[in-house]
């Protein structure tokens, strides 16, 4: 079930970047060299084969948008929270500047307004809540807003008992957000867990590269972990482990490969019928579902003491008056249009 | 907030003590320290250490080793033992002080059986009702070939998950070092407390330098700009309260031990009032509330750009 995407150029482009710079398209008289078998590839054969080398299978990276027009039954797509924006909580400033300018130039260059891309299609006929990464936007690197995010699209996967599918390309933790990056990876990983004493499932797809506080948090957190040949994975840096054990790495560490030998991923599923696995694996969670529900028609648990409520247009309405500070920033105190 | 912190972090960057010479006296009047300082401070080999703590602190420790799979870590260390009235489960990250030790200690960076020893103690704590505390003092989770052929970031991610869940009180604090991911693997409690002159992390300021500087030796502007004390974790609700150090813990050990004993006594006891006095189900609006406490935090704007 090979979908390309050479067709379709456009439909699913990241929101118009204001330079236009940003634009995916590869001109079909361009030739691409692959990486690894060094094959000059026609990149019209290259699209259709849904970015993968005809001859060594390589897996080239994917942007969000491109994934979820490869995986999601056509027009199903429907995205969430897309105007939720980052701030520089820290007013943190590196050697070349600030993240609040670096903010700006990564929207204007990626055509992303973050690095995570959410909401809700079909995969096969089967319902999904999806999150994607967009490892264009500052390495997807997980901040407050790829966190708050995520965490909308695991409580609505709950809310509405749909199976959630994360796909994962990330460096880690987004430094420029200091510790609110670091309790992301609590705060997403509290969300699982919610969403697994519903019985929700999460599928989780790591693809290259996978690293740090995304590896240690919500993307192994998952009833089923699947990985793209070749994707590097991994908790710490091959340079940082070079660097502080002074070893040398043992041939194809840290590759999907690598990781499927040492028992810590299902699955290796080649992009070519990854819309064949998926929509098999759905079918199974819709079954099991389906006859739990026959065995016992009693409604089930969902997750819903979480007290809020997410509309499709993003907004969160809250029960509890704790939560009514979602969105606050405690650091700076610009207001929130919506939350304060 | 009170007058004190605002002090604290008004004036964190005023100061530039002890930078060249040796760690900065934090009493009195003196000039707050910066946030290099405090990582100077917070990683002190005299600091004092969590089995510190649990020999100070508690009666009737008993160590509980091994993961019941690969192995036993050094370096992140836990059992039962007798707290006040109660009996709680302890973690604690263990760095050594000489060098043997802190070759067996593994500087205090966990491997993959470490954080499974952990989330095998809660998960014991749970079944008996034992409220867990844990001590966090450790540069980063253990960045070694054979962790990550072990799994280092899925045993990490599978500790936040069962505690994020865990129907007890937790009340973790941040000793010294809270270095990252490593860190947070024991730390998603319903009270976070750091002392005065710890840090707490995304990464290392000197990591974050090679990277964003690309010069490890801009390790205190990094330090600087990452927000990583306690007084600016606390503005930020980031933690739920600093326990002042007047002077400097590597100092004054035993006050300082009396005073973290002293607000962990504080929290359990608050906890247990608010959720587990008579009611069978407040194992559950626990749970309820710290997943509402993690939910909240972040820094975002929502309505279009
Ligand atoms: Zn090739």
């Amino acid at each position: 079930m090979v979908r390309s995407f050479f067709h379709r150029h456009g439909k699913f482009q990241p929101v118009a970047p204001d330079d236009g710079r940003a634009e995916q398209k590869i001109p079909d008289d361009l030739w691409v060299k692959c990486p690894r078998c060094q094959e000059l590839l026609y990149s019209k054969q290259l699209e259709q084969n849904a970015r993968v080398c005809p001859k060594c299978a390589y897996h080239f990276r994917l942007r969000a948008r491109e994934r979820i027009f490869l995986l999601a039954d056509d027009g199903t797509f429907h995205e969430w929270d897309k105007d939720i924006a980052p701030r520089d909580p820290l007013g943190f400033a590196d050697g070349s500047g600030t993240y609040a300018e670096k903010l700006v130039t990564t929207r204007r260059k990626s055509g992303e307004t973050e690095a995570l891309v959410t909401g809700r299609a079909t995969i096969g006929g089967h319902r999904v809540a999806l999150a994607v990464c967009d490892f264009d936007f500052l390495g997807a690197s997980m901040g407050s807003v790829f966190g708050e995010k995520l965490v909308r699209a695991i409580e609505r996967a709950g809310d509405r008992n749909i199976p959630l599918l994360t796909i994962s390309a990330s460096g880690g933790a987004r430094m420029h957000e200091g510790m609110f990056s670091l309790m992301q990876m609590a705060k997403s990983v509290a969300a699982l867990a919610r969403l697994g004493n519903a019985g929700v499932p999460h599928i989780s797809l790591l693809t290259d590269p996978c690293y740090g506080g995304v590896t240690a948090s919500y993307a192994t957190v998952a009833d089923v972990i699947l990985a793209e040949p070749g994707a590097l994975i991994g908790f710490a840096g091959p340079r940082v482990i070079e660097q502080i054990t002074k070893q040398k790495l043992p041939e194809g560490f840290q590759t999907a490969e690598f990781l499927l030998q040492h028992g810590m991923i299902d699955l290796i599923a080649e992009r070519t019928s990854l819309r064949t696995t998926l929509t098999t694996l759905l079918a199974h969670y819709g079954r099991a579902a389906d006859h739990q529900a026959m065995l016992n028609p009693a409604p089930r648990h969902r997750p819903s003491e979480v007290a809020l409520t997410l509309t499709e247009q993003g907004v969160v309405a809250a029960h509890v008056p704790a939560l009514s500070l979602a969105g606050r920033s405690v650091s700076h105190a610009e207001p929130s249009p919506h939350h304060e | 907030m009170s007058d004190q912190v605002d002090d604290l972090v008004s004036a964190h960057s005023t100061a530039l003590i002890g930078v060249n010479g040796g760690p900065p006296a934090v009493t009195g009047t003196a000039p707050r320290p910066t946030a290099w300082d405090r990582v100077k401070l917070a990683r002190h080999p005299e600091r004092p250490r969590t089995l510190d703590y649990i020999e100070r602190l508690t009666t009737g420790f008993i160590e509980m080793h091994g993961d019941r799979s690969a192995g036993d870590d050094q370096a992140l260390i836990g059992g039962m033992a007798q707290f006040g009235d109660r009996t709680v489960m302890v973690l604690g990250h263990q760095k050594g002080r000489a060098t043997n030790e802190n070759i067996a200690r593994n500087f205090g960076m966990p491997r993959p059986e470490g954080y499974r020893k952990a989330e095998r103690l809660m998960t014991h704590a749970a079944k008996f009702g034992l409220p867990v505390v844990s001590f966090i003092d450790t540069p980063g989770a253990d960045p070694g070939i054979s962790s990550e052929e072990r799994g280092q970031g899925v045993a990490i991610a599978e500790s936040l998950l069962t505690m994020a869940d865990l129907p007890v009180p937790l009340v973790a604090v941040v000793i010294g070092e809270g270095g990252s991911g490593g860190a947070l693997a024991i730390g998603v409690a319903d009270r976070l407390l750091m002392l005065e002159n710890a840090i707490y992390a995304v990464a290392s300021p000197e990591g974050c330098a090679a990277i964003l500087w690309k010069d490890a030796a801009k390790a205190p502007e990094a330090a600087e700009t990452m927000r990583i004390t306690a007084p600016e974790l606390l503005r930020f609700e980031i933690i739920d309260a600093v326990i002042p150090e007047p002077t400097p813990a590597h100092l004054a050990a035993e006050a300082t031990i009396k005073a973290v004993g002293a607000a962990i006594a504080h929290h359990l006891d608050a906890l247990e009032s608010a959720y587990l006095r008579g009611d069978p189900r407040g194992g559950d609006r626990l749970r309820a509330d710290r997943y509402a406490k993690f939910r909240r935090i972040g820094s975002w704007r929502d309505g279009p750009f």
